[in-house]
């Protein structure tokens, strides 16, 4: 769909994991902007401005989703500027790829769970940097020693002469000095801020019905559209007949574009209801009879195959098997997002300008996919993100920008397009189906053999072309060539098989999803045929891991591993290091006789280095517990006649607050740089809920969403 | 023209008397706190009350509310429960997007107003009508429980 830029040269994810914990020092520092004097603002680099009045704007490369990293990375910035927390106004960064990419990506993108990562050097600097200049014009201003003044809560202090000056007072003189090159930056032990669990900036406005989401754009004159897209993936629109949809009170025209139709009216109402009286014919085409069962027999077929070698550790012979081999295949499904706010975007394009009201994850490409669309210069697209209501990896793509551009070329004034749930269910870029290989040699009841096939779509060849290289997604091999095992023969191959029809994207997860739920199971399958414990099982292999080994004792002990459960209950674990984090999830779970699965509780004990925000970090975990529970017992998408089957929330469920365990998070304390956190719950909960069924009933499930046919004893496993 | 009683002031709506109050809300008043979400009842997100009871409003046609009063999260921190609902909600940091939480809180403060002290099964029939993609369900639950027994 998109090019990549030649400035889209970024890392890619897994080289950016495998660099773990010395990720900081790698990231170079981002452009300073001159420092300007005028209008009495101090604006030392692109994150700060201090206006002579003292107040502080700190501006947000990451965008805000839920996440808290609006909160994280203001506490970083004002944590090395010691600016008073309570006193900053946040602004979301413009499209300036420059001034704002991902450092990670190269790319104006949130995602990945690298927010944090990305950017703690880079923004500790930018805040010491203003730091050292405020205090720079403080000393020359009473002629002393810079190292004799210190700062607190906006204020620069001289404690010799018990003077003080607030930074509003320094702006302009400070505004006129040069910024040093290197920063001192603060000891750990000496943050005030960092490590404590500040309450977030933006929860206020999301409790009174104030905080504005794209989809509550309201730009003057603004008309609303629905839109239907061909059902087939690629399918185009026939004919329209649209003489009763004309006829709806509110429908002010119709749009009809080569592959969608879309009501334009006063409200959503007038538009949705003209939607429904039109009567399309679609032009299907070439993917008419596209079956889920096509889709399975296509990736089953090509995982037989042999694929580019992603890692390779060791004697091949041994990692085909000499001692006892064991061989399990897994698989995972096509899931939607279903961010609560479904997909809108309000465009009003002019003759020689194109403003955008979205929430977007990746802003520069929605700005761009807009210039592309229009022919407009760059300059002349303005988008206003906002706060986006669930992202989940679907707001990282743009076709809902192209969308809505492409709209809005056929509509006079503002126009804002609403997608309905079930456009959404049904045109979302789905997370993609896996299927993986595993096989292991046993010798002495320890794995001396490991082979892992990963099968599925590249998503970076799509998405980030330069990180696809010989013939490896770093993404789907994320997780798999860094096992945290210590096994001396191993082998990791990636055979890249784009499914049929339907366009597949990053989620809650991606990579680290699939590699962590085969090798979860597997390894738990492999303990239990060799008759140990699945945590003593681990431990032998974890020698040189001591992170990962605590949170596994950690959590281990918190969930009472090894106590006593009453019959159909069982215990599960996960063990992963995925997104720089050491994670270790117990899972509790009954079955019941009709197969119908309840999570009791999980417990997570999470090492990811340095914390920002304890509480954040806490609720993520919660959070994206949840959401992988959510996709264990219930997510799938299917396709027949070339269609997603699902619809809305009663056929694409959700995990309701009924069904929700308890949940306990532990954090282990740590001076390590800090890790990825938003995505690594929704890894760890699949496996630790089959491994827990396993524990509960002795039936292994091998792929998702557990099948409580076969639980219940109606359908063999 | 219909004529609705809203957060205590009187909103006279050009529309046809089969539209859903959401849009009603969203489109024509601009009081964009009421989410949409599904459509069709199934998320909460739309959760608004009348006479005090929590409806969804993607489903209640404004012809056929006549002169019941519409509440709005714009304006549930007036009531007691609404109140103490945002509270919890702000003391226990139950938000993460945020989107589906209008709704959240207009259902979790019908049940305080209805359930001054519920237990876990009221919330659970009280709530399961809601739908938080992001998760933030332990931590509703919690602040449903410190909302109730707050002064």
């Amino acid at each position: 769909m998109l090019e990549a830029t030649p400035t889209e040269s970024g890392l890619g994810r897994r080289a950016f994991l495998k660099i773990g914990a010395a990720a900081g020092a790698l990231l170079i520092g981002f452009p300073l902007r001159p420092a300007k004097a005028e209008a009495g603002i101090f604006a030392p680099d692109a994150f700060i401005r201090i206006a002579s009045s003292g107040d502080i704007t700190l501006i947000m490369p990451q965008v805000e989703m839920g996440q808290g990293i609006y909160t994280a990375i203001s506490m970083i910035l004002a944590e090395e500027l010691d600016a008073a927390f309570d006193r900053i106004a946040l602004e979301a960064a413009p499209p300036n790829t420059k001034l704002y990419a991902n450092p990670v990506f190269g790319i104006q993108a949130t995602g990945g769970s690298t927010s944090v990562r990305a950017w703690w050097t880079s923004l500790r600097k930018a805040g010491a940097g203003a730091r050292a200049l405020l205090i720079a014009a403080a000393a020359q201003t009473w002629g002393v020693e810079p190292r004799t003044c210190r700062t607190a809560n906006s204020e620069v202090l001289h404690d010799p002469s018990g003077r003080r000056l607030a930074y509003g007072e320094l702006v302009g003189k400070a505004a006129s000095m040069t910024p040093p090159k290197n920063p001192p930056l603060k000891a750990v032990a000496d943050f005030q801020l960092i490590g404590k669990p500040l309450k977030r900036l933006d929860t206020p406005e999301k409790v009174n019905g104030k905080a504005k989401f794209g989809i509550d754009a309201l730009p003057p004159g603004v008309k609303f559209a629905a839109l239907a897209q061909c059902p087939v993936f690629g399918g185009k629109v026939g004919r329209v007949d649209d003489g009763a949809a004309k006829a709806v009170p509110g429908v002010r025209q119709i749009v009809v574009l080569d592959d969608l139709v879309a009501v334009v009216g006063d409200h959503m109402w007038a538009a949705t209801q003209g939607l429904a009286a039109l009567d399309i014919v679609w032009d299907e085409g070439a993917n008419a009879s596209v079956s889920s069962a096509q889709v399975w027999a296509q990736i089953r077929a090509a995982s037989a195959k042999d694929g580019a070698v992603a890692k390779s550790i060791g004697d091949p012979a041994k990692i085909a098997g000499s001692g006892e081999l064991i061989e399990a295949a897994y698989e995972l499904p096509f899931l939607a997002h279903a961010p609560m706010e479904p997909l809108n975007c309000t465009v009003h394009l002019t003759p020689d300008a194109c403003e955008i009201w979205v929430g977007s994850q990746i802003l520069a490409r929605a700005q761009a996919i807009a210039a592309k669309v229009t022919g407009l210069p760059l300059d002349k697209v303005v988008v206003h993100n906002h706060l986006i209501g669930g992202g989940f990896g679907r707001r990282l793509e743009v076709d809902y920008v192209e969308t809505a551009v492409r709209i809005a070329q056929k509509v006079e004034g503002p126009v804002k397009v609403v997608w309905s749930r079930e456009e959404d269910i049904q045109h979302d870029i789905y997370r993609p189906v896996y299927h993986d290989r595993m096989s292991a040699t046993l010798a002495d009841g320890k794995i001396v053999g490991w082979k892992h096939r990963v099968t599925g779509s590249s998503i970076m060849a799509r998405w980030l072309p330069p990180a696809f290289k010989d013939g490896i997604d770093p993404d789907a091999v994320d997780g798999a060539v860094d096992i945290p095992y210590e096994i001396a023969n191993l082998r990791v191959e990636y055979v890249r098989e784009e499914p049929p029809a339907a366009p597949t994207g990053f989620w809650r997860g991606v990579g680290p999803n699939n590699n962590v739920f085969a090798i979860e199971s597997f390894i738990d399958e492999i303990a239990h045929k060799t008759g140990k414990d699945p945590i003593a099982f681990r431990r032998d292999m974890l020698v040189k891991s001591p992170r990962l080994s605590a949170a596994i004792e950690l959590a281990a002990s918190k969930a009472g591993w090894g106590g006593a459960l009453p019959a159909r209950v069982g215990r599960g674990l996960c063990a992963q290091v995925s997104f720089a984090s050491f994670v270790a999830t117990v899972a509790e779970v009954e079955v019941d006789n009709d197969g119908e699965v309840i999570v009791r509780r999980v417990v997570s004990a999470v090492d990811t280095g340095i914390v920002v925000n304890p509480d954040t970090v806490i609720a993520q975990l919660q959070g994206g517990l949840i959401f992988g529970i959510t996709a264990a017992l219930y997510g799938e998408i299917t396709l027949e006649n070339g269609r997603v089957q699902q619809n809305n929330f009663n056929d694409y469920r959700m995990l309701r607050i009924d069904q929700a365990p308890a949940i306990e998070v532990h954090l282990i304390k740590s001076g390590e740089a800090p890790g990825g956190i938003g995505e690594t719950g929704t890894t760890a909960a699949p496996p630790a809920v089959v491994n827990a069924i396993f524990a509960a009933t002795g039936v292994r499930l091998r792929r998702l969403p557990i099948d409580r046919d076969v639980l219940a004893g109606r359908k063999p496993a | 023209m219909i004529a609705l009683r809203i957060n205590g002031e009187t909103k006279n709506v050009e529309a046809p008397g089969d539209m859903p109050l959401l849009w009603a809300l969203r489109d024509l008043l601009g009081l964009t706190g009421t989410k949409f979400g599904c459509g069709v009842a199934l998320c909460g997100a739309c959760t608004v009350h009348l006479d005090g009871e929590p409806v969804r409003s993607c489903q209640l046609r404004i012809g056929e509310i006549g002169g019941r009063a519409i509440t709005t999260i714009e304006t549930i921190g007036a009531t007691s429960a609404g109140a103490k609902v945002q509270k919890a909600w702000l003391d226990l940091e139950v938000v993460q997007c945020g989107y589906c939480q209008s709704g959240q809180i207009m259902s979790a403060a019908a049940l305080i107003a209805a359930t001054p002290d519920p237990d876990d099964s009221d919330i659970n029939a009280a709530m399961s009508g809601n739908i938080c993609r992001c998760g933030t369900y332990v931590r509703i639950r919690e602040a449903i429980k410190l909302a109730a027994k707050s002064a």
